[in-house]
């Protein structure tokens, strides 16, 4: 069972080896998904800004980077040119942070102090995932019937206690952080 | 938003009002079934410097009109928090006070 507790060294992080698998292997698919940091030399790439940028079509991308306009495409069009990169940066960031502090335990689990820089990259990437198993899911704010009614082999209720079991981790990151 | 208990009690000062009424863009948080209410109350505390209960309060309207405006000010100031709220997963906009 996973602990989350503050003590005066930071955030003490508790987690059993298949929960730190579970995470070690969603964060590496969110690092997956982010892509790869662009290229160096590009110019325009180096100061954060994109040649282009449209709305993604996944819709877990589209998530993670909502347009920051509703009704107005091209508005949404140039903050996304001028944000989505350093954003992208930020969250591959957060994931490879938590991927360092559980290193080489998703063997045998975990059991490290995080300081605070690296809790909040946990709470963040935490989040992300989050957002991003749910959105796969489709979640609503009435998922929890909705999945005690799947089949227990539908392939979706093990996805479905995942996302549970990584809402009560974040439950317990936020209370340590704040 | 998904329910979650009460967080630990935790008062910080008001940084500034959500709404400068001399400044015409807003900065608007949409409702979503998948962030905690615990954690959108404390991402309003670490982005705007928001009282606890100022937080908890926007992130009720959020909850339960299904969006909340949270901070009002110049284009570019209001570009940079729904950037900020993006790089925490909220769901945020920018628009013209109208």
């Amino acid at each position: 069972m996973s602990t989350v507790k503050k003590n005066r060294k930071g955030v003490v992080l508790r987690l059993e080896a298949e929960e730190a698998a579970l995470v070690h292997a969603l964060m590496r698919q969110l690092v997956t998904l982010l892509g790869d940091a662009p290229d160096a030399d590009d110019e325009l790439a180096s100061m954060g800004i994109a040649e282009h940028a449209v709305k993604p079509d996944d819709p877990v991308l589209a998530r993670l980077f909502p347009d920051a306009y509703r009704e107005d495409g091209e508005a949404a069009g140039e903050f996304r040119r001028y944000t989505e990169m350093g954003l992208r940066d930020g969250k591959r960031e957060a994931a490879s942070t938590v991927l360092r502090t559980i290193g080489d335990a998703h063997d045998s689990g975990v059991d490290t102090v995080l300081d605070k820089d690296e809790a909040q990259a946990w709470l963040r990437a935490l989040n992300d995932v989050r957002l991003a198993l749910g959105t796969r899911l489709d979640i609503s704010e009435e998922w929890y019937e909705e999945a005690g009614r799947l089949d227990p082999h539908d392939p979706r209720t093990a996805m479905f206690a995942a996302y549970d079991w990584l809402t009560m981790l974040q439950e317990s990151m936020v209370r340590a952080v704040w | 938003m998904s329910t979650a208990p009460a967080p630990v009690e935790l008062e910080r000062p008001d940084a500034k009002e959500e709404q400068r009424p001399d400044l015409p863009w807003l900065a608007i948080v949409w409702n979503d079934p998948i962030n905690l209410m615990s954690y959108v109350t404390y991402v309003f505390q670490a982005v705007f410097g928001y009282s606890k209960s100022k937080a908890e309060k926007l992130m009720m309207d959020v909850h339960h009109k299904g969006r909340a405006v949270v901070a009002s000010g110049t284009r570019e100031e209001m570009e940079r928090d729904v950037e900020i709220l993006h790089s925490y997963g909220l769901w945020a906009t920018v628009k013209r006070d109208d």
